[in-house]
């Protein structure tokens, strides 16, 4: 008994190694988004390539939604784009926008230079939306179900790896819990 | 006796610039001009300011931080105290967008056990540790005395020296 006492510290220096390299590991920038569970903040404003055209939460509620938060002075998200053209285009999802604090111009220039993947983009110049979605950056994309309830919140670039692992699962559980008539 | 005077007079003259440069506060914190009803909001908005972090420089208040990120949550602040929002209202508001992690001081809940009660247990422990140390009997005087066997092994090894 008296032997195994002697170990102790070394045990607990070695748990406590464990403990601090798994943190290592760990992304801090990985937050659990507040907004998980909760249905979409209402909101009404205009769209992007149409400052008449006024759009609120109803339009985007009813199919599966992926909303993605993206800005011309983001860097993330030219790197990101041809990605969200691909997803636009397999049509298996609404793909819409949200213009977080951008210039008008300079947006409408973007989407002609490198394909517009959106159904519609809301335009958020001061970051109104944004804010109320505990947006931080951009890129950042939500995936919203059919009852317009927010699913998912992730922050960063999507490429192949990351819609292979942290969508497709989700979006999959999604449209089967839809089929069911959930 | 000159040339001493000038390189006194040097010396004090590049200490004193030293001495000045050096009390320079080299940290730039963010200026923004708001304009409050009372005192009392000012310094509630510099309280809330210090106490709610930054969501995307994970180490800085909203007070500290520059990124355009802070500066809109300090703006929607200001905004939330003009209408005469209580400072818990503020607070949920700022939980409910970015999460628990926006708080310096998070509220004790099941997730946060461990940081809230973490240290107090650590303390306990070593407490209990220290007591238990201390309160060992030290060995008699009579069990720490050689036995006559060992007194006639020892100066048989003393001889051979």
């Amino acid at each position: 008994m008296n032997k195994l006492i002697r170990f102790i510290p070394l045990i607990l220096v070695l748990a406590l190694g464990v403990v601090l390299y798994r943190g290592l590991s760990l992304n801090p920038q990985e937050m659990p988004s507040a907004l998980v569970g909760k249905p979409i903040p209402s909101f009404s404003l205009p769209t992007l390539n149409n400052a008449e055209r006024i759009v609120s939460t109803d339009d985007l509620i009813g199919d599966v939604v992926l909303l993605n938060v993206w800005a011309t002075w983001c860097p993330t998200c030219k790197y990101e784009h041809p990605y969200l053209v691909d997803i636009a285009k397999k049509q298996e999802l609404k793909l819409y926008g949200l213009n977080y604090k951008d210039e008008r111009n300079a947006a409408q220039e973007w989407l002609t230079h490198y394909e517009d993947p959106y159904e519609f983009s809301i335009f958020d110049e001061v970051g109104t939306l944004g804010l109320d979605l505990g947006v931080y950056g951009a890129p950042e994309t939500f995936v919203i179900d059919h009852h317009g309830i927010i699913r998912k919140r992730f922050a960063g670039a999507i490429d192949t790896r990351v819609w292979r692992t942290e969508f497709e699962p989700l979006i999959a559980q999604i449209m089967t819990e839809r089929k069911q008539g959930k | 006796m000159d040339k001493l005077i000038f390189l006194v007079s040097k010396f004090v003259l590049i200490l004193t610039i030293v001495l000045a440069t050096s009390f320079v506060d080299v940290h730039a914190s963010p200026v923004d001009t708001y304009e409050f009803k009372d005192e009392v909001t000012k310094i509630r908005f510099q309280a809330l300011s210090k106490e709610l972090r930054c969501p995307k420089c994970q180490n800085q208040n909203l007070a500290d931080s520059n990124s355009p990120i802070a500066a809109d949550l300090r703006r929607e602040l200001y905004e939330l105290l003009q209408q005469g929002k209580a400072d818990i209202e503020i607070v949920d508001f700022m939980v409910n967008r970015y999460g628990e992690f926006v708080l310096y001081r998070p509220k004790v809940s099941e997730l946060t056990y461990v940081l809230w009660f973490g240290p107090a247990v650590l303390v306990l422990l070593g407490i209990v540790v220290v007591i238990l140390i201390v309160r060992r009997k030290p060995a008699k005087k009579e069990e720490l005395a050689l036995t006559s066997e060992q007194q006639d092994k020892l100066k048989q090894l003393l001889k051979d020296k």
